[in-house]
């Protein structure tokens, strides 16, 4: 089933530019395998050497943190869509 | 409160305005809000703050106004390259509206000073520019009590949000709980900003600020909004209270402030003619 996944700007640049890709997986963690193999280098910048998210990197499934579901094994179903959402500093300087 | 002649003028537009009226607006008065950086995300927010006349405001930035700053950084003009941003930022104010008293800290916020700089102040706004800051911002803003705005941008996107852990809202370690290690993103300018965006993402601030001031409407409290300029799309989603938060949740493990390493980017020889 492919996913749509939405790339934040910060990692537009191992998508070739996309800000919208797809990946096949029946939950995120799949996706996100999946998605590396597409574009190598990816899932390192969202997840930590063990497999697990960065914890100033967040998964939206649909507009929900999927911390706050059963995080990357957290399953999916047709027309879901996932977003990407690092933490962001910039304001001032 | 009474107000003039000229202020029933000056802030009729809003007086007009059920949800604010003569009441809302002198509430607005005897408000004080504290913005932290007087740079993208705070001059626009200044702006309309003390325009909406935000009787005291509080600004902080050990920077002074440089030339390329003037790309986004709307309250400051080329005669200001070189003169703290504070100062400069106080100047504006002042002459957008008078009623407004401003106080300002030119300098870096830390440790050991945020907390009671920012403990006089009715709501705080962050539009700082690195990581540590934010955390420092957002655990001051938690042992204090006081509701925080936080908006980011970078590039082409842009972050706001509103933090109440003291009503029961999620605070910002509920949505990320730590910085990114040192390197790993660029949290500085360097990278680049669509100067129009920092007043997009600051205007936004000052709308909710003015929101939780007067207690109208619903604001951004356990969301965040995501602006994505080159797709012009806002996206909301929502912000979970977290029970392991380590600073707000109910086993939390951090009791006091703590600094975070700066990245090095952000390291700059700040040198003002006065």
């Amino acid at each position: 089933m492919a996913i749509k996944v939405r790339i934040p700007t910060p990692l537009r640049k191992l998508t070739n530019g996309s800000d919208e890709v797809f990946a096949e997986g029946r939950n995120i963690g799949e996706i996100i395998n999946d998605l590396e193999k597409s574009f190598p280098g990816l899932k390192e910048r969202i997840c930590e050497g063990d497999g697990k998210l960065r914890r100033f990197v967040n998964i939206y499934l649909n507009d929900e943190d999927i911390r706050f579901k059963k995080n990357l094994e957290t399953e999916l179903k047709e027309n879901d869509e996932l977003s990407i959402i690092p933490a962001i500093a910039g304001g001032s300087i | 409160m009474d107000f003039t002649e000229e202020q029933i003028e000056r802030y009729s537009r809003h007086i007009i305005l059920p949800e604010v009226g003569g009441r809302g607006q002198a509430k607005l008065l005897k408000s004080r809000v504290f913005v932290l950086g007087a740079g993208g995300l705070g001059s626009p927010s200044l702006m309309y703050l003390a325009a909406a006349g935000v009787g005291t405001i509080g600004v902080a930035d050990g920077d002074c106004v440089d030339l390329s700053n003037l790309q986004r950084q709307i309250i400051h003009n080329t005669d200001r390259v070189g003169k703290p941003k504070v100062l400069s930022a106080k100047e504006t104010i002042e002459k957008l509206n008078p009623d407004i008293k401003v106080i300002t800290h030119h300098g870096r916020l830390t440790v050991d000073n945020i907390r009671e700089v920012i403990r006089d102040y009715d709501v705080v706004l962050d539009g700082s520019d690195n990581f540590p800051t934010r955390f420092l911002m957002n655990d001051a803003a938690f042992f204090e009590g006081k509701t925080l705005v936080s908006g980011s941008m970078f590039r082409f996107d842009g972050q706001v949000a509103v933090f109440k852990p003291q009503k029961g809202f999620p605070c910002y370690r509920c949505l990320y709980p730590e910085p990114p290690p040192k390197g790993l993103v660029p949290s500085c300018q360097e990278a680049g900003v669509l100067g129009a965006l920092a007043g997009v993402i600051g205007v936004l601030q000052a709308v909710e600020t003015v929101k939780e001031l007067l207690g109208i409407g619903e604001t951004l409290a356990g969301y965040l909004m995501i602006f994505d300029a080159l797709k012009m799309t806002f996206r909301k989603v929502k912000v979970m209270k977290d029970p392991e938060c380590a600073l707000c949740g109910p086993d939390a493990t951090i009791k006091e402030l703590k600094a975070y390493e700066e990245q090095a980017c952000e390291f700059k020889a700040a040198t003002c003619e006065s």
